[in-house]
């Protein structure tokens, strides 16, 4: 069991140089996900990676004041419900389950809709994998870091 | 015992290894899965969603109900976590509290 | 399509398979059990499915190492068989 965190000032200087460079990265590979490979999965464990970095170096009671567990369950749930009304939102527009075409965003003509749908849901996507990655974390490891 | 395992297994891989010659040769395009519905993706993917990656308007548009289906399923992995490991601290806190009463009483 | 490229990722794969398999040291299994999914992620970009070489390297090497890793420092470091 580890007991003392890595109070070497070399790993905490490139851990924290790092974390903000990986969730920038997490951000290009979910907003490029239309253009090249990747998505809303890759993009969320990169987040997830970044905020586990920061739980491993700084510990397990700093860590929780700047993210704390209870917003990883929320982030978790929150990208669930937007993948789940970008689904039922066009139903009320009359449109059937999950057709993009349908989205009340009256601003865009029908493919460029679709385009944005897939957005939205990839972002939703994103959210859902990264509360849950941190979530298993944060309960596998507990208090005892 | 140990032999026998072993002879089970070589006599799968061999059947494993006979069964690919079954199978149509890599990104051959008279296969059976490339004929049906991946040319009518890949043709109508710019025209339909304005997406170049086909891979993520398959993902995402075509086929959008798998892919919430698989959402739904990390989430429910995750609170699944939530729910074995959470009983685990609460038992500990609980033997504590109790070890903390007796302790003040 | 290298059937050289090919045929080499598949040998490591199933050495890295079986080291893995064998140790003793868990911690050391986990390293191991990481290579193999970055030669997973190799052979799939090899074959042109990037997207799905993508999520083998981000939650095959990085998330589920760190989640065994974890797991082993909360339980013991030796395997006993």
């Amino acid at each position: 069991m580890i007991k003392q965190h890595y109070q070497s000032i070399i790993v905490q200087t490139i851990c924290s140089l790092l974390i903000p460079f990986i969730q920038l990265f997490a951000l290009y590979v979910i907003f490029h996900g239309h253009y090249g490979p990747g998505g809303g999965f890759q993009g969320g464990v990169l987040l997830a990676v970044s905020i586990i970095l920061q739980r491993l170096y700084l510990g397990i009671k700093i860590s929780h004041q700047k993210f704390s567990p209870r917003l990883a369950m929320a982030f978790a749930a929150v990208g669930l419900l937007i993948y789940g009304l970008a689904g039922i939102i066009p139903m009320i527009f009359g449109g059937s389950f999950l057709d993009y075409g349908n989205l009340p965003l009256f601003w865009v003509h029908d493919a460029e809709r679709r385009a944005l749908g897939i957005l939205i849901v990839e972002i939703g996507i994103g959210l859902g994998v990264f509360g849950t990655l941190v979530l298993i974390f944060d309960n596998l490891v507990g208090e005892r870091w | 015992m140990r032999w026998l395992n072993l002879f089970i297994m070589l006599l799968f891989a061999v059947l494993m290894l006979y069964a690919t010659t079954g199978l149509p040769g890599h990104a051959d395009p008279q296969a059976p899965a490339n004929t049906h519905v991946s040319p009518t993706y890949i043709e109508d993917t710019i025209k339909d969603t304005h997406t170049p990656n086909v891979v993520t308007s398959v993902l995402a548009d075509y086929r959008g109900y798998d892919t919430l289906g698989e959402t739904v399923v990390i989430f429910t992995a995750g609170l699944a976590c939530v729910l074995i490991l959470m009983k685990r601290k609460g038992n500990d806190k609980t033997t504590l509290s109790k070890h903390h009463r007796s302790d003040h009483m | 399509m290298v059937w050289q490229l090919d045929f080499w990722l598949l040998v490591i794969l199933i050495v890295t398979a079986v080291i893995a398999l064998s140790l003793k040291d868990l911690l050391a299994a986990v390293a191991a059990l990481s290579a193999y999914s970055f030669f997973v992620a190799l052979l799939f970009s090899q074959m042109g499915a990037i997207d799905v070489a993508f999520v083998e390297a981000t939650l095959g090497a990085g998330i589920s190492g760190v989640l065994f890793i974890v797991a082993l420092f909360l339980t013991r470091r030796r395997s006993e068989d």
